[in-house]
């Protein structure tokens, strides 16, 4: 046998164990986004505002009001939700039926909102969210691991399942999926249309009260949190937009692919690859299948 | 402008289409040139005239991104890549080849098309969200190249230093000196683009927009326009790149992030998509938002905040401010500023005899 050449395989696999639970955790909001593209076809350019401010909120329960972690998650779920509620009715469902660049502006106009309200809400300054997980990391065989990450990962996956099931076989999912298909047909089924798109917001507020609260816990809670909601874009596009399987997909192929640039690229040309080496991926999948790895392809009519 | 269509009777297309439709506008024309020329100059304080000069850069870049958005229904949230790109183009040949401002300038602009095009070949297959979040992903691989290539950016924080350009001789360096110089390339570009979209090539890229497979069923070659669109556009987002590079006398991409993108695509909403003077409006307006909040605040938030508060305030508020202008815009007038004038002029049109 030739001698193997030496690559460090542990470094290997700690990179992709790392990617796998970031990616799990970027799915999960990506599922914000996928739940509102896929029942209103709006897309939401702040979702990662709506992480933030979510970070934000559980924050201020925990430190502010002095209220236990698990109280303070169901808090911001609840305030989320209302959140979402009220943003659908007095913003979003204004500008049904109006061009594509009018929802897209509208919610980066929200996101401006949100940024300047958060700080001034909650100060300029980076806050944290302690959840009851050791810092010490984890020894899993030949893998080092932050408890963070595993405990975001199984929870954001365990959603995603969860939201999975709820699509397919629950009779609300069901109804979703339908208004998603055709508003039309849906409505002529007996489908109240502006419930269900009210429905799909306070979902993604639920998907992004979670994520506040995860990432929020990893990262710190500040301005730089929404960050997270650009990482999110090449996550969809290659899962497709309308797909929550390819809304897994994505985020476990950006998480992995960012994992290994910042591990073997950032050291070649000097840092930060790992934030444009999805984005190129992304612009390769747009190239070739538009439509993303899950999506389906759009019919036009003249 | 205000004038009365009383008794002007158009008898063929080519009066139709004049860029003048209207006698008395040539006259407005020339009032509102000798204000820009004469008065303004005469009459406004440094301070004023440096607002000014930011807002005619603002119109170059602002009327660029709506040729692509508004004429053309191609979103680009890349603008400020763009802007990127001919700053350091320029600026590179400025230092290192001591060229002048006319061959930067163009200079600028051009290679700011060719990477425009590169961005805009996928645009023939995505469209809608696909083609914004490319064109972010575009503006995220600019910057990052131009930082971390050395010899476009010439290495320490990735900012190279440019000497004042020379006109006829003199150096200018004052605001009221650069104020004449970007005035000049407003104007140029304000005339180009009053042309460019009432040619052939406008009214193909407008057929794109209203229905691009139906734009193609006609025969027109959508692939090729939407090129030029992304051309055109990029070339004058790589002029305002050079000129606010001139501005500032320094390229520094940290001048052209996201930020910017997401404004210039702010002006074009709120003063009105596919509209020239609607590109103009919302210029002035978005660059004089930030430092209107910051003087109202000063002048009257005092009786309420610290001056310290009223400081951090500022900025805060100004993005309140912006995004919520932007939401109502969208929500209450799609049309924008635009539309205010043209309600206010069209009130005066037949005046006194509006019925």
């Amino acid at each position: 046998m030739l001698p193997m050449p030496d690559l460090p395989w542990r470094f290997i696999a700690i990179l992709l164990a790392n990617g796998v639970l970031v990616g799990a955790m970027y799915a999960l909001v990506a599922l914000g986004f996928v739940l509102i593209y896929k029942a209103t076809d709006a897309i939401n350019f702040a979702q990662g505002e709506f992480v933030m401010f979510a970070g934000f909120l559980a924050a201020a329960a925990i430190h502010l009001a002095g209220l236990p972690w698990w109280v303070s998650a169901l808090l911001t779920i609840a305030a989320m939700i209302a959140f979402a509620f009220g943003l659908e009715r007095v913003v979003l469902r204004p500008l049904l039926g109006r061009p594509i660049i009018a929802v897209i502006m509208a919610t980066i106009g929200l996101a401006a909102v949100l940024r300047g309200a958060a700080t001034l809400a909650f100060g300029g300054g980076t806050q944290t969210i302690p959840l009851p997980i050791s810092d010490s990391p984890l020894l899993l065989g030949p893998l080092i691991l932050p408890p963070i990450k595993l405990v975001g990962a199984v929870v954001s996956l365990g959603f995603l399942a969860a939201f999975g099931w709820f699509f397919l076989k629950s009779r609300i999912g069901v109804a979703m999926r339908a208004v998603a298909d055709s508003q039309q047909v849906a409505m002529a089924m007996g489908i109240n249309v502006r419930r269900y798109f009210a429905l799909a917001w306070a979902l993604a507020g639920i998907v992004s009260a979670l994520g506040g609260v995860l990432w929020g816990s990893m990262l710190g809670v500040d301005n730089q949190l929404a960050l997270v909601g650009l990482k999110v874009f090449p996550v969809m596009i290659l899962g497709g937009l309308d797909s929550i399987v390819g809304a897994v997909v994505g985020g476990l192929i950006v998480g992995v692919v960012e994992s290994l640039s910042a591990g073997f690229l950032d050291p070649l040309v000097g840092g930060g690859t790992k934030d444009i080496v999805p984005f190129l991926l992304m612009i390769a999948v747009l190239m070739v299948r538009p439509e993303g790895i899950f999506g389906r392809r759009r019919i036009e009519r003249v | 402008m205000f004038h009365s269509e009383t008794r002007i009777f158009k008898t063929s297309y080519a009066a139709d289409m004049a860029l003048f439709p209207l006698p008395i506008a040539r006259w407005a024309m020339a009032g509102l040139a000798f204000v820009f020329v004469v008065v303004v100059p005469l009459v406004a304080s440094p301070y004023l005239m440096t607002l000014l000069n930011l807002v005619l850069i603002a119109v170059v870049g602002a009327i660029g991104l709506d040729i692509l958005v508004g004429y053309t229904g191609l979103i680009s949230i890349g603008a400020g890549g763009f802007m990127s790109v001919g700053a350091y183009t320029a600026a590179n040949l400025v230092v290192r080849l001591g060229l002048p401002f006319w061959v930067a300038i163009p200079a600028g602009g051009l290679m700011a098309a060719l990477v425009g095009i590169v961005v805009g070949i996928p645009s023939l297959r995505i469209k809608g969200i696909y083609l914004a979040v490319a064109t972010l992903a575009s503006q995220f691989i600019i910057e990052w190249l131009i930082n971390h290539v050395t010899w476009i950016s010439g290495g320490i924080e990735a900012s190279i230093q440019v000497p004042p350009p020379v006109v006829f001789g003199y150096k200018l360096v004052t605001p009221q000196q650069l104020y004449f110089f970007l005035l000049f390339f407003a104007v140029v570009a304000i005339v180009a683009t009053l042309n460019l979209v009432r040619s052939r090539i406008g009214r193909a890229f407008i057929a794109i927009r209203d229905q691009d497979i139906a734009a193609e069923i006609i025969g027109i070659n959508i692939f090729r326009y939407k090129l030029y669109a992304f051309a055109i556009s990029s070339f004058y987002a790589g002029v305002t790149g050079v000129l606010y590079t001139y501005y500032l006398g320094i390229a520094n991409y940290e001048q052209f992030g996201i930020d910017v993108s997401i404004n210039y695509l702010a002006m074009i909403i709120i003063g009105g998509l596919g509209s020239v003077q609607g590109a103009v409006f919302g210029a002035a307006f978005i660059t004089l938002l930030p430092e209107a909040t910051r003087l109202f605040l000063t002048d009257f938030g005092g009786a309420v905040f610290s001056q310290d508060t009223i400081r951090q305030l500022v900025p805060n508020l100004t993005l309140i401010l912006f995004g919520g202008l932007i939401i109502f815009f969208l929500i209450v007038e799609p049309e924008g500023l635009n539309r205010l004038w043209r309600n206010i002029r069209n009130y005066f049109r037949l005046w006194p005899f509006s019925y």
